[in-house]
C-alpha cells in the first residue's frame, strides 16, 4: 500500500522548519499462527499493525486511540522495539530503527522513555523506590558517584510530586497514583526525548488521573518533551494532544489537530466513538442522540474485506466492501480514510 | 432518554427499595474496616439511581450488602435495614434470601467472564433461574431462554444457546448476564460497573440496551459506577459516595449544575469534558483517598479539602437539604455551591 504521511501537510512544522523526531513510515507488524506438532506450518496472520505512519515533532503530543484489538499498544511497542519486530521505518531522531540489533539499540532507549498501564505490575516489587527511578542511570552510566546517583534521584522524585525520603520504601508501599508517579519519574530519568504513553492514566481513579495529566503537561513544558500517548479514553486523549490518530483494526482510520477532530470528526468511526462518550452534563446528555455501531469488533486476524469498518459502520455501502479507502486529505491537517467522508467549509477545494 | 420526573416524584407510593443506616465492615490485619458506614438510600419503582465515587468509596459493598453477598468472614453487615417492598433483607433466612436474589432483584457485574460458569452452556445458565424461580421446565424453559437471548440482541439465539462463555466475546456475555438478570422480570436491577471493562462503543451499545430494556420492563435501575457521564446520562438521581458514606444526594440536574460538596466538585472538575474547551487545565483534588483503616477525625474529605474549616476537623457533617435542592452533607455547602461557576443548562 501506499504510504500516506500524517503531517506533510502540516503548516505548523512547515513553517518552523523543525524535523520529526519520531518519523514511522508504513509500519506493519503482523504476528503469524502456527498450527502442527512437528511441522509447524502458518495457517494464519494476525495483521496487528497494518501500514501505518505518522510523525511526532518535539514537544508536542500525538494521541493514539482506539478500541481493543485497534493495534495501538502494538504499534508502540514496535516503535521502541520492545519484543516486536516491525516492517517498514521508524525513525527516531534521523535514526532508522527497524532491524537494529539489541545492543545499538540500547543508546537509542535511553531517549525514549515508557510509562505502562498497570502501576502495580511495570514495577519491580523487590527493589526500593529509589533504585527502581535511578536504575535507567546506573544502566545508561548517567551518574558520577554513589552521592551524585542519590541527589539525581532525589531531584526525580521531587519532579514527580513525591517526597526524597521515599526513595526508601518499596512500591507496595505507595498507592496507584504514587507509583504511577514513580513509573513517569523512572521513564523521564535518563532525560528521554519521547515518552510513550500507554494507558498510564487509564488504571487510576478521576481525581488521580487528573493529578497525573497536569504532571505529564508540566514536564512537557519544562523538559520539551515529546509524547506519544496512547488511550481509549477520547476525553483524556483530547485533553492532552495536539494532534490525534483514530486507529482500527490496525490501520490509522483518521489522523486530524485534536480541536479538528472533536469539531469536525469526519470518518464514521470517529464520530461513533465520539458520539460513545458521555459527558458529565444531564441537559447535554439526555438530548443528545449517540450513533451506536452494530456488532463487536472484527478479529484482526480476519479483518473485513475493502474498509475494515465497513462491517459496523452506519453509512458504508456496496463501494466500501470492495474498495480499501486510503488516508486522503479532506481538510487542512485533517485527513480519513473512508470513501464517503467528506471535507467541510471551503478545506474541501484545498 | 429524558428522566421522566413523575416515576419518582410518586411521594405518595412507598419506595421499592429502602437502605436505612447501612454499615458494613471487613475485619482485616490492620484492623477493622467500615466500608459503608451509615448509608440510607431510596429506589422507587421504574427510576433509575447512580451510586458514584472512587475506588475504595464503598459502592460495590452498598450493592453486596443490598444481595447480602458480603461474604462473612471477613465481612459484616453490622447494622442497618435493606427493605425491599417493604420486606427487610437482612433479616431473611439465606433460603428466603435466594428467592429474592434473581426473582426480585437481579445483578451485573462488571466481569461477565467471572460471572459465567465455563463449563455450562449459554442455555443451561439462563434457564437455571428460569427452572428455580419461575418453574419452568425443558422446551418452555429452552423457549423463553432463547426468548430472551433475543431481547438483550443476540442473533441466532435457538444455536448460541448451545454456546460455551468463551466462544462469546466480552458485550455478548454482558448481554447474556443481562439477559440472565432480567429472566425472572426482577423489580430492581444492580449494575455494579457493568460496562467498565468494554470498549466504548460496546459500552455504549450494552448501556443503552440495559436503559431500554429497564423502561420497558418498568425496572428499577441502580447504576454503580465511577463513570460521571454514564450517570448524567441514564440517571434520575444519584449518590455520591466517598470514603462510606453519601456525601451528596440528589436530582442529577442539581447534583451535576449544582454541586454542593466539595468532592462532588473535586470529581467534575478532574474529568476532561467533551463539553468544555480542551485547554483548561484540569484542577484535580489534591492528595489521595485516606486509609480507610484510619480515616481522619470529623469530615473524612478534610485533608483533601478547599472549605474545610477548624470545625471540620471535630464534627461530622450529616446529609442535610440545600436550598430546596439535594442532600449535601457540607458544613460550607453554601459558600461551595456560591463558588462553582454556574452552569448554564
Amino acid at each position: 500500500m501506499t504510504t500516506t504521511v500524517v503531517s506533510e501537510t502540516d503548516s505548523r512544522h512547515a513553517d518552523s522548519g523543525s524535523a520529526p523526531i519520531l518519523s514511522v513510515r508504513d509500519l506493519s507488524v503482523h504476528f503469524p499462527i502456527k498450527r502442527g506438532f512437528i511441522v509447524q506450518r502458518e495457517v494464519a496472520r494476525v495483521r496487528a499493525v497494518d501500514g501505518i505512519s505518522f510523525d511526532i515533532y518535539p514537544g508536542e503530543t500525538l494521541g493514539l486511540v482506539g478500541e481493543s484489538g485497534s493495534g495501538k499498544t502494538t504499534a508502540a511497542k514496535a516503535v521502541i522495539q520492545l519484543r516486536t519486530a516491525g516492517q517498514g521505518s521508524v525513525k527516531f531522531e534521523g535514526q532508522e530503527l527497524i532491524g537494529l540489533g539489541t545492543k545499538a539499540m540500547r543508546p537509542v532507549r535511553r531517549k525514549m522513555g515508557m510509562v505502562f498501564q498497570d502501576p502495580y505490575a511495570s514495577l519491580n516489587p523487590r527493589l526500593r523506590a529509589g533504585d527502581i527511578v535511578g536504575e535507567p542511570l546506573k544502566v545508561h552510566g548517567l551518574t558520577e558517584s554513589r552521592d551524585d546517583y542519590r541527589k539525581q534521584v532525589a531531584a526525580l522524585l521531587t519532579t514527580v510530586g513525591l517526597s526524597p525520603a521515599m526513595a526508601e520504601r518499596y512500591p507496595n508501599e505507595f498507592s496507584g497514583g504514587q507509583r504511577q508517579r514513580l513509573g513517569v519519574a523512572r521513564a523521564i530519568a535518563a532525560k528521554p526525548s519521547l515518552l510513550i504513553l500507554d494507558e498510564a492514566v487509564s488504571a487510576l481513579d478521576v481525581s488521580i488521573q487528573a493529578q497525573i495529566l497536569n504532571l505529564l503537561q508540566d514536564l512537557q513544558e519544562q523538559y520539551n518533551l515529546a509524547y506519544l500517548f496512547i488511550a481509549h479514553d477520547l476525553s483524556v486523549v483530547r485533553h492532552i494532544s495536539d494532534r490525534v490518530a483514530v486507529m482500527y483494526l490496525g490501520r490509522i482510520v483518521e489522523t486530524a489537530d485534536s480541536k479538528d477532530l472533536y469539531e469536525h470528526p469526519l470518518h464514521p468511526y470517529t464520530q461513533a466513538l465520539l458520539s460513545a462518550i458521555p459527558t458529565p452534563n444531564p441537559i447535554v446528555e439526555r438530548s443528545r442522540e449517540r450513533i451506536i455501531l452494530r456488532g463487536d469488533l472484527p478479529s484482526p486476524m480476519n479483518p473485513p474485506s475493502g474498509c475494515r469498518f465497513h462491517t459496523r459502520c452506519p453509512i458504508a455501502t456496496e463501494a466500501c466492501a470492495d474498495t480499501d479507502p486510503e488516508l486522503r486529505g479532506l481538510a487542512p491537517n485533517q485527513k480519513a480514510a473512508c470513501l464517503l467522508a467528506e471535507g467541510y467549509g471551503d478545506a474541501g477545494s484545498r | 432518554m429524558t428522566s421522566d420526573s413523575s416515576s419518582y416524584s410518586a411521594a405518595t407510593s412507598s419506595p421499592l427499595l429502602q437502605v436505612r443506616d447501612l454499615r458494613t465492615s471487613f475485619n482485616t490485619p490492620d484492623g477493622k474496616i467500615t466500608a459503608v458506614s451509615g448509608v440510607s438510600f431510596d429506589v422507587h419503582s421504574g427510576e433509575t439511581i447512580g451510586l458514584v465515587g472512587e475506588s475504595g468509596c464503598g459502592k460495590s459493598v452498598s450493592a453486596l450488602s443490598i444481595m447480602r453477598l458480603v461474604p462473612n468472614p471477613p465481612g459484616e453487615i453490622e447494622n442497618g435495614e435493606v427493605l425491599f417492598e417493604g420486606m427487610d433483607l437482612l433479616k431473611l433466612s439465606e433460603k428466603e434470601m435466594q428467592g429474592v436474589r434473581g426473582a426480585g432483584i437481579g445483578m451485573i457485574f462488571q466481569e461477565p467472564m467471572s460471572s459465567l460458569n465455563p463449563v455450562l452452556t449459554i442455555g443451561r445458565q439462563i434457564t437455571e433461574p428460569l427452572e428455580v424461580h419461575l418453574g419452568l421446565k425443558g422446551a418452555a424453559a429452552e423457549n423463553r431462554a432463547a426468548e430472551l437471548l433475543e431481547m438483550v440482541g443476540i442473533a441466532d439465539s435457538r444455536r448460541r444457546l448451545q454456546d460455551h462463555p468463551h466462544l462469546m466475546s466480552g458485550g455478548q456475555r454482558q448481554r447474556v448476564m443481562i439477559a440472565i438478570a432480567l429472566s425472572c422480570e426482577p423489580k430492581l436491577l444492580i449494575a455494579d460497573e457493568a460496562t467498565t471493562a468494554l470498549d466504548v462503543t460496546i459500552q455504549a451499545q450494552i448501556l443503552e440496551l440495559m436503559k431500554n430494556l429497564t423502561s420497558q420492563l418498568g425496572t428499577a435501575l441502580l447504576i454503580i459506577t465511577h463513570n460521571l457521564g454514564i450517570i448524567a446520562r441514564y440517571a434520575d438521581r444519584l449518590n455520591v459516595m466517598y470514603a462510606g458514606k453519601i456525601r451528596e444526594s440528589g436530582t442529577a440536574e442539581d447534583v451535576y449544575l449544582n454541586p454542593g460538596h466539595p468532592y462532588t466538585v473535586g470529581l467534575l472538575n478532574s474529568v476532561p469534558r467533551l463539553d468544555r474547551p480542551s485547554s483548561d487545565r484540569l484542577d484535580p483534588i489534591e492528595g489521595e483517598i485516606p486509609d480507610p483503616a484510619n480515616l481522619p477525625s470529623g469530615c473524612a474529605f478534610r485533608p483533601r479539602c478547599r472549605w474545610a474549616t477548624e470545625q471540620c476537623a471535630v464534627s461530622e457533617p450529616i446529609l442535610e437539604q440545600v436550598e430546596d435542592r439535594q442532600m449535601v452533607a457540607c458544613f460550607e455547602s453554601k459558600a461551595v455551591a456560591d463558588s462553582v461557576e454556574k452552569v448554564l443548562p
